[in-house]
């Protein structure tokens, strides 16, 4: 079954095109890796089906139906749920805070008494089922390591019924350790089946693995669609410095 | 795999001694420590240099001093946990038993006349907000310049005179004439705000809204409307303070508060470790930040030191608490906080 497909998604900056026609096909319960040379218009697309932007032309289907994102939270709402590459975590708040952040567990209704120790429980209960080791849900986010912030992030999203996790570049700047964190996490989701994932990255060899299919994303097209059992880094690597030898002279031409 | 959160499993098993040592550990990592020992450390040192500081009228001038200036604080620490300022709050303070002295002299009863002034206050934070958030003009000048426009507003509307409240007793006695009520109020808004920063929706957004920005806008917090209302709670907290004093001292006078209790306030909450850069801070620490002051000041007064080298005092005091604070947040930071 079809959990999110796109048609001809265009979107231009003013005079740069970031995004035109793009194309994307995303199964159910599957990981989709979304690759690319820097600008080559990944988090475009991302911040269209996130609701952030708004496209220029073209069509967003979930699941088989047309909609129209008016912005985040709506996209949220479907199910559509967002990492960001900067993670949006708040450095000076503790784990399980930032966990329920902006749907906080509140006893006493309208005077909006935080219920800290059903947070706390929630959420320990939450990362030890997606098995993420936090040494301690009450230090302050800052403490934690870079892969910790990220697992923490993807658990977030999560948490809240996702139906599409939207991934953007989860491994960048972190070391092997580190990302083995995250590729574990998209790899027990994907297991699970309950989400689809798209997974943004520009250092395929990393996110390979993990992957039912790749796309790759050239000067804002969908310049090639395969399964990942039908393909190989080196075909990718091929596919890329094919590209860097065009764009070269292109240069050279010019 | 598996959390293995020390402070979880060990709360079960803890002796007598490991709590003990639990509480020690957490009252020295707390961060309202320091001004507490320095409140009391100086009060012994004042005690017995002059023994007339714990005479009871100077206590009283202690308690009116640090308690005016501790309700201010607390309003100005939710706008530096936001990541701004409100240097207008001042203003505010003196503006405020104006508008109800007037509102009463149109004829309505005392209470409802102060409630037009802190609504009407209130509206002050409410415009200093939405020009700071929707004009993307930095709090710094927003409210320097309604600082300026407030205070010409006062001696205007005051043709620069002070004039008498002239309120019945009861109600006087009620809104802080007694410096125990004055006290009272002041413990209790510090108790209050303390809470809703550290244990409602509200503070929580709040501390992502000056610790991330962004990032608390990604994920849906109303960062705008958090500052702006946090901007009305200062405003409304000065106005308080204000109609406080006023009842107080008897009098109105267009030129009272000012910058000078603006500075006090903010004194206080940085000395009682409230970080001006936004994301954490502490209302109780700045209740104690202005009891320090407080002291600070009343002591030099009675030892015959001049109010210059109060000044003086002050700035360097200022400067070594945000060294110490910016030491002990290290301190904590290796040692896990809330
Ligand atoms: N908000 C924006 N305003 C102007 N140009 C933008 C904006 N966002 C992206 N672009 C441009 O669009 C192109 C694609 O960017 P992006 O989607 O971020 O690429 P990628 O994530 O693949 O590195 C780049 O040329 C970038 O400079
Ligand atoms: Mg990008």
């Amino acid at each position: 079954m079809e959990a999110l497909r796109t048609e001809n998604l265009s979107k231009a900056f003013g005079r740069v095109v970031a995004l035109k026609k793009a194309s994307v096909r995303l199964e159910q319960g599957e990981v989709l890796g979304l690759l690319g040379d820097n600008g080559a218009g990944k988090s475009t697309l991302m911040k269209i089906l996130t609701g952030f932007h708004r496209p220029d032309s073209g069509r967003i289907l979930l699941r088989g139906q047309e909609v129209h994102l008016r912005s985040v939270s709506h996209a949220r709402a479907l199910g559509i749920e967002p990492v960001y590459q900067d993670l949006a975590l708040i450095n000076e708040l503790n784990v399980y805070r930032n966990m329920f952040l902006q749907r906080e567990i509140r006893s006493w209704g309208p005077l909006g008494i935080l219920n800290d120790s059903l947070m706390r429980s929630k959420a320990k209960e939450h990362l030890t089922a997606m098995r993420v080791n936090i040494p301690s849900l009450d230090v302050q986010i800052s403490k934690l390591s870079g892969g910790q912030r990220q697992a923490i992030a993807v658990a977030r999203s999560v948490f809240s019924d996702a139906k599409i996790l939207l991934l953007d570049e989860p491994t960048a700047a972190m070391g092997v350790k580190e990302s083995a964190i995250i590729l574990d996490l998209i790899r027990r989701l994907k297991d699970k089946g309950e989400v689809s994932i798209i997974v943004v990255a520009h250092n395929y060899a990393q996110i390979f693995d993990v992957c039912d299919r790749i796309n790759l994303l050239q000067n804002g097209e969908i310049s090639f669609n395969s399964r990942t059992s039908d393909t190989s880094i080196e075909e990718l690597t091929r596919l890329v410095v094919d590209e860097y030898r065009a764009a070269r002279e292109r240069v050279t031409n010019t | 795999m598996s959390i293995s959160g020390a402070p979880i499993q060990t709360e079960a098993t803890t002796t007598d001694k490991g709590l003990a040592a639990q509480f020690l550990g957490s009252i020295i990592r707390s961060r309202e420590t320091s001004i507490i020992l320095a409140a009391i450390i100086l009060s012994i040192y004042f005690q017995s240099t002059a023994p007339a500081f714990f005479s009871q009228s100077n206590v009283v001038n202690l308690g009116f001093y640090a308690a005016t200036t501790a309700i201010i604080a607390a309003g100005e620490v939710m706008v530096l946990i936001c990541g701004e300022v409100d240097l207008s709050v001042g203003q505010v303070y003196a503006l405020a038993p104006f508008i109800m002295f007037y509102a009463h002299r149109a004829g309505v009863p005392y209470l409802v006349a102060m409630a037009v002034a802190l609504l009407m206050s209130a509206c002050v934070g409410l415009i200093n907000g939405v020009i700071t958030v929707n004009l993307q003009i930095p709090s710094f000048i927003t409210t320097l310049s309604t600082l300026f426009l407030i205070n010409g507003f006062t001696l205007t509307i005051s043709g620069g005179f002070p004039v008498q409240p002239n309120a019945p007793a009861a109600l006087a006695n009620f809104f802080g004439v007694n410096a125990l009520s004055q006290v009272i109020w002041a413990v209790a808004i510090a108790i209050v705000f303390q809470f809703i920063l550290v244990k409602t929706r509200w503070g929580m957004h709040t501390i992502a809204t000056g610790g991330n920005a962004l990032g608390a806008a990604e994920v849906g917090v109303r960062t705008g409307r958090i500052k702006i209302g946090n901007f009305m709670l200062c405003s409304l907290l000065g106005a308080f303070a204000g109609i406080l004093d006023a009842f107080r001292i008897g009098s109105i006078d267009p030129l009272a508060g000012g910058t000078e209790i603006m500075f006090m306030a903010i004194a206080s909450a940085v000395i009682g470790g409230t970080l001006l850069t936004g994301g954490s801070g502490t209302i109780i620490g700045a209740l104690f930040g202005a009891v320090v002051l407080g002291v600070l000041k009343d002591g030099f007064t009675l030892s015959g030191v001049s109010a210059y080298t109060f000044d003086m005092i002050l700035g360097l005091a200022i400067l070594v608490t945000m060294f110490v604070n910016v030491r002990l947040s290290r301190l904590r930071a290796a040692g896990g906080g809330r």
